[in-house]
């Protein structure tokens, strides 16, 4: 086993989150403005903004908290 | 930017936007990030084979559910629910959690303080080498057959929902997992399982909220249920009275006895696909937290499996019907509901998202067949039978290119397992053969100091040939499913479940004779592997919120509420 201290999954969790939910939130906003012809079902409640809001949040807290210098810090 | 959306024509089921695109390839970027970035952290074959013990619980219990998560749980177990209604559910709850709960408080102790690699191992210390090749044979088998059933399942979604070529999907998903397993070992494994556990809630999470906005909440979504199907289909308990009252055909004994009893401890228990994430833990603490952890988000899976399926059954403007049938009519199949009810709710970016869980599903199922086909094969084949005195390094090489291996020949079981037409009764058989017999060994192994080496062997042996000639039975005269499942009327479910409860009794059964007619061990060698005769350390001083036995409390306790409100 290396001694190299390991980066958190959790870390590599938030950044999956913070891309997602970015791309999700954008292509909703997006739909806000320039609505398809042919919408989903419940297309009026805009899922794609507050959900990807939601991940994109969750991942910013997570990404920070678990960010490789502040674990090694903790850890030291 | 083009954002088209879902078109329902005769090739798929939706049509990706270029956001859908970035969501999965960053994906798929990703799970191979994680995999480079561990090459250098799986040296050793600890490392490789069982990710140095160093997993925290949370870490452990996760990826210990995500491994099970596989393609069938996502898209076979929806299309179930579609076809025999909250039934399935069943298999969540008490199909699964005591399972769990047993595993983290009375099993876990063994297989921890024995310090096995794996379980067949365990049956090698326990019962001798008879048992473990016995084992770790049939165990490859049917890894790299439920492999093929993953990537089939997986490539099947593709061609459906995206219209992708069925080679090119089973191609670039296996590829990807043996690459980053094979560089990463199991850390690579369970970092990834960890991650696809989040995107699929992620991903798939919004379907059941979505869905029940639009039925009107749970109550309303019963009531349409009852108008398209039959009010059964939303009981979880009252039907299962006589075969003949609810939709799987099934008699609660089969439930509570077959599935509880046999097949779900089987296989939450013994089989090694599972049991390795959590040997991967730091501590016996951790070991005992990670499957009880695990089980109280397996309470919650059904939200986003079972429901949708329920959901259908209201929303859904067409019929869906078996794969045969809609092969044949080009209609959909029972396992379309959730890409279907995907392509309902799910504008760009939330398509791709929905996609990329369908995809992690299918790869943590996947990767963990082929890391634990990797270290079965490596410690109790090749280490055992081929090259006793192989060296760590020779084990982590062996273990790199066994997983390219196992990847290959899962590819090839694919292909074979597209002749099969229900997805699911197939599984269900398979661990009927095999898992079912073997939780009769290992519990009796541990609990029982005087079952002998030769009765473990035998016990185990004719378990598993009963099981395989119950099922050919069963396939040569249709009627002797009356003996089988004790109903002509059992649907394939119920008879996996009464095939599994006899080949237990017969594991049971014959290791007990035989034990009383051999020697058995002396007890100096019962040490750290048979109740009785292990140490197990008390947790000590800790609070009570860190005692497994308090957690476990809590999850029993929400079980009980759970089945009681949708009996």
């Amino acid at each position: 086993m290396s001694s190299q201290r390991e980066i958190s999954i959790w870390f590599f969790i938030g950044i999956s989150l913070v891309v997602n939910g970015a791309l999700v939130l954008g292509a909703g906003i997006y739909e806000l403005f320039y609505p398809p012809a042919n919408p989903v079902v419940l297309f009026r409640l805009h899922a794609g903004i507050w959900w990807g809001a939601i991940l994109f949040i969750l991942g910013v807290v997570y990404t920070v908290k678990f960010l490789p210098s502040r674990t090694a810090r903790a850890a030291s | 930017m083009s954002f088209a959306l879902f078109l329902f024509d005769s090739s798929r089921l939706v049509h990706l936007s270029l956001v859908d695109f970035l969501v999965i390839i960053f994906y798929f970027g990703l799970v191979l990030v994680i995999g480079a970035y561990l090459k250098n952290r799986a040296n050793t074959s600890e490392d490789f084979f069982l990710a140095g013990r160093e997993m925290t619980a949370w870490i452990a219990g996760l990826a210990f559910l995500s491994a099970n998560l596989g393609s069938l749980e996502l898209m076979g177990w929806a299309g179930a629910a579609y076809q025999y209604g909250i039934l399935a559910t069943h298999w969540y709850w008490i199909g699964a959690i005591p399972a769990m709960l047993f595993l983290g408080l009375v099993m876990m102790p063994f297989y921890y303080i024995s310090k096995t690699h794996s379980v067949p191992g365990y049956l090698k210390l326990r019962f001798g080498e008879d048992s473990r090749t016995l084992s770790s044979i049939s165990f490859a088998f049917m890894t790299v057959l439920m492999s093929g059933i993953n990537m089939y399942s997986m490539a099947l979604v593709m061609k459906v929902v995206l219209g992708w070529s069925i080679h090119k999907s089973i191609w670039l998903s296996s590829l990807t997992v043996a690459v980053y397993v094979a560089l990463g070992g199991l850390r690579s494994a369970i970092f990834n399982e960890v991650l696809q556990f989040i995107l699929i809630w992620a991903g798939a999470l919004l379907i059941p909220i979505l869905g029940l906005v639009e039925a009107g909440g749970w109550s309303n979504l019963k009531v349409q249920i009852a108008h398209n199907a039959s009010a059964e289909y939303t009981h979880l308990w009252s039907t299962l009275g006589t075969f003949n009252g609810n939709p799987m055909g099934i008699h609660w004994t089969g439930i509570v006895i077959g599935l509880a009893c046999i097949i779900s401890f089987g296989y939450w228990t013994t089989d090694f696909l599972v049991v390795q994430r959590v040997l991967a833990a730091k501590d016996l603490r951790s070991a005992q937290l990670a499957p009880i952890i695990g089980s109280a988000f397996k309470m919650l899976v059904p939200f986003i499996v079972i429901l949708p399926g329920l959901l259908g059954l209201a929303v859904l403007p067409m019929k869906l019907v078996p794969e045969n049938v809609a092969v044949a009519t080009g209609g959909h199949s029972y396992n379309e509901v959730l890409p279907l009810l995907l392509a309902r709710y799910c504008g760009p970016g939330l398509l791709g998202l929905g996609i990329t869980a369908l995809i992690a599903g299918f790869m943590s199922g996947m990767a963990g067949n082929v890391t634990a086909f990797s270290t079965v094969w490596t410690y109790d084949i090749y280490g055992a039978l081929i090259n006793k005195n192989a060296t760590d390094q020779q084990k982590v090489s062996m273990g790199r290119w066994c997983t390219i291996l196992g990847v290959l020949i899962s590819i090839g079981t694919a292909y074979l397992v597209m002749r099969f037409g229900s997805i699911m009764d197939y599984v269900q058989a398979l661990f009927s053969f095999f898992i079912a017999p073997l939780f009769g060994t290992v519990l009796l192994g541990m609990l029982w100091k005087r079952a002998t080496p030769r009765a473990g062997f035998w016990g185990l042996l004719s378990g598993t040939l009963s099981s395989i000639g119950m099922w050919a039975w069963v396939k040569v005269d249709p009627g002797a499913l009356a003996y089988v499942a004790l109903s002509k009327n059992a649907k394939d479910m119920a008879e996996n479940m009464y095939r599994a409860l006899w080949s237990w009794l017969v594991c049971v059964i014959v290791t007990v004779v035989v034990s009383y007619m051999t020697k058995p061990k002396p007890e100096s060698e019962l040490v750290g592997l048979v109740y009785g005769f292990t140490d197990i350390p008390k947790d000590g001083n800790v609070p009570i919120y860190q005692k497994p036995a308090f957690w476990a409390v809590i999850v029993a306790v929400i079980f009980a509420a759970l089945n009681i409100y949708f009996w």
